[in-house]
């Protein structure tokens, strides 16, 4: 960005102009903060020390975190919760714009399943998907795929997917409000120069409505990481599951689903992260300049620290 | 001289609301023509008619010769489809109040998106075309800014442009400065005049009314969905027939 207002404080020819002096005034006291955190901090101590002396081996779960069987079950809750998320987002943007559809036809079936995916547990959905055989003897694609139910619909398709269609219905929904939040001048701008319906929203409106699609959209990650431990019911072995046999045979089940809760914690986290870096990613050309990363805003910090005199400019 | 824009008796209607009372006039090949009018008059609607942004509900509007919209077979009107209607749009330039830039594309991006999707022109190819009509905008140093970096002023010069890119051979203006501080206006203004000078059918809707008389060689008064007042801008702005006209001019000049 060329600015023409010269934003360097000292430059190397003239005089350094002298900055005003700073105010120095005593700060508002919060007493009611210093209370609140003691009050907190006793709290959460009081609950350590209770399970502290629970009936809980807590020396089982380091011994356990990083057991193989753990790892793969993590691999497996990982692997559905990306596929799924795959399926409900491409399937939520297909929704979503079937739904908003000029073609009633359209519009109509994607209401329908949005209607009902959304309105039925997830859980009977999951239990539903592994029994259709009682519906479908057989599988039948013609001359490219022949098989018994049974045999097709593994434990980890029908994770696959009764997690992604219902995780579809949800994202229409997020999807549509997305969509809908894109200037309706945009689509103008963009039909007055030619383009047809479909690139219009390729090109010009989708990349838009992902600002507002994002965020919910991390949030539909994180839940469907946790949700992924409903599939524990049709055999599946993901981590819940697996905490839960080692529990079984290690005579230690309390401190497996411990195990699991902490691992669930974790993977959570690093997707909070990721989520971070996308919307940021999305909101260029939304705001002038975009937000700082943590590491930048760090960097900024420890740089201010340092060097306190010249810290404007610069970064902006 | 063919008639760029041929409009007859045309109606059209937002519900209960008719907006457009029977509007008849002629843009001729080459002339800037002007709309003028209070806010509510039907001019941006009229506007909007002429690439089908808006569907008439009674009447006939050419464009080129071609009716606009739809297709003549004998007495029957037929219906064009979307795919029709978009080909049709690519010789039709517009510029809006409101810009409308895409937000997510630099100012390069946005002249080069037309030309890249719908004419399949090469990406290379379409960042020459698009760094050259920036430089005629006068804006070849913030090729790489994106909208929200601009000005106002800028960003419609950006629009024109990006108009331009599709080699239009008729340019619709939907009250271009409305949108801008005063002082950014003439920039614009600038740019319109220069495009004029160059040849191009340009049908404005403004209040603009000096811009009117400097560049534009007919003028429409339009009040109440209908035509008031017709003819060369200085005639009719310097000497209005209609009470109308005269009440109107009279607050804006």
């Amino acid at each position: 960005m060329t600015v023409d207002i010269d934003k360097t404080a000292g430059g190397p020819a003239g005089t350094p102009p002298t900055p005003p002096e700073a105010i120095k005034a005593i700060p508002v006291r919060h007493y009611g903060r210093y209370v609140s955190a003691v009050v907190a901090i006793a709290l959460l101590a009081a609950v350590v020390y209770a399970f502290s002396q629970g009936k809980i081996n807590w020396g089982a779960i380091p011994d356990y975190f990083f057991d193989d069987r753990v790892l793969t079950g993590m691999g497996k809750t990982l692997l559905i919760t990306v596929l799924a998320m795959l399926i409900g987002v491409v399937g939520g943007i297909l929704l979503a714009v079937m739904r908003l559809s000029k073609n009633p036809v359209t519009s109509s079936i994607a209401w329908f399943y949005i209607w009902f995916f959304r309105g039925t547990p997830v859980l009977v959905q999951l239990v539903v998907w592994f029994n259709l055989g009682l519906v479908f003897e057989y599988i039948n694609l013609g001359p490219f795929y022949r098989d018994e139910w049974s045999d097709f619909m593994t434990p980890f398709l029908t994770a696959l997917l009764g997690l992604g269609l219902n995780e579809a219905a949800y994202m229409a929904e997020i999807c549509r409000a997305g969509l809908l939040a894109v200037d309706e001048g945009q689509t103008e701008a963009a039909h007055a120069l030619g383009m047809s319906h479909t690139k219009t929203l390729r090109r010009i409106v989708v990349p838009q409505a992902m600002r507002v699609i994002v965020p919910p959209t991390g949030n539909e990650v994180i839940n469907m990481l946790k949700t992924t431990s409903l599939v524990s019911v049709v055999q599946y072995a993901e981590l819940f599951r697996v905490a839960q046999d080692i529990g079984q045979t290690s005579g230690a089940p309390a401190e497996m689903l411990f195990l699991a809760a902490a691992w669930y914690l974790l993977l959570t986290s690093v997707f909070s992260v990721g989520q971070y870096y996308l919307e940021r990613y999305y909101a260029r050309g939304s705001s002038r300049s975009l937000p700082p990363t943590p590491m930048q805003k760090i960097r900024a910090n420890l740089f201010s620290l340092s060097n306190r005199s010249s810290t404007t400019g610069g970064a902006a | 001289m063919t008639a760029m824009v041929k409009a007859e008796g045309v109606h059209k209607s937002f519900g209960a609301v008719e907006v457009l009372k029977g509007i008849d006039l002629e843009v001729k090949q080459g002339e800037v023509f002007c709309l003028i009018g209070p806010s509510g008059s039907g001019k941006s609607t009229f506007l909007r008619c002429i690439n089908h942004l808006e569907k008439i509900n009674a009447g006939r509007l050419y464009v080129d010769g071609e009716l606009v919209g739809y297709r003549q077979k004998g007495d029957k009107l037929y219906e064009l489809k979307d795919s029709e209607v978009a080909l049709k749009r690519r010789d039709i330039g517009m510029v809006f109040q409101r810009f409308n830039l895409f937000p997510h594309m630099t100012a390069v991006e946005n002249v080069m998106e037309a030309p890249v999707q719908v004419k399949g022109m090469s990406r290379g190819q379409a960042r020459d075309r698009a760094r050259a009509l920036l430089e005629r905008v006068g804006l070849a140093d913030k090729a790489g800014n994106y909208p929200s970096q601009l000005s106002g002023g800028q960003q419609q010069r950006v629009a024109i442009a990006r108009a331009l890119a599709m080699d239009p051979k008729l340019m619709l203006f939907d009250e271009p400065t409305s949108a801008l501080d005063p002082e950014l206006v003439g920039d614009v203004l600038d740019v319109m005049r220069d495009l004029a000078e160059s040849g191009m059918t340009m049908v404005v809707v403004t209040h603009e009314m000096g811009f009117a008389r400097e560049v534009g060689d007919s003028l429409v008064f339009m009040d109440d969905g209908v035509v008031v007042e017709s003819g060369n801008p200085r005639d009719v702005l310097t000497d209005p027939q209609h009470d109308r006209t005269k009440a109107f001019l009279s607050k804006v000049l």
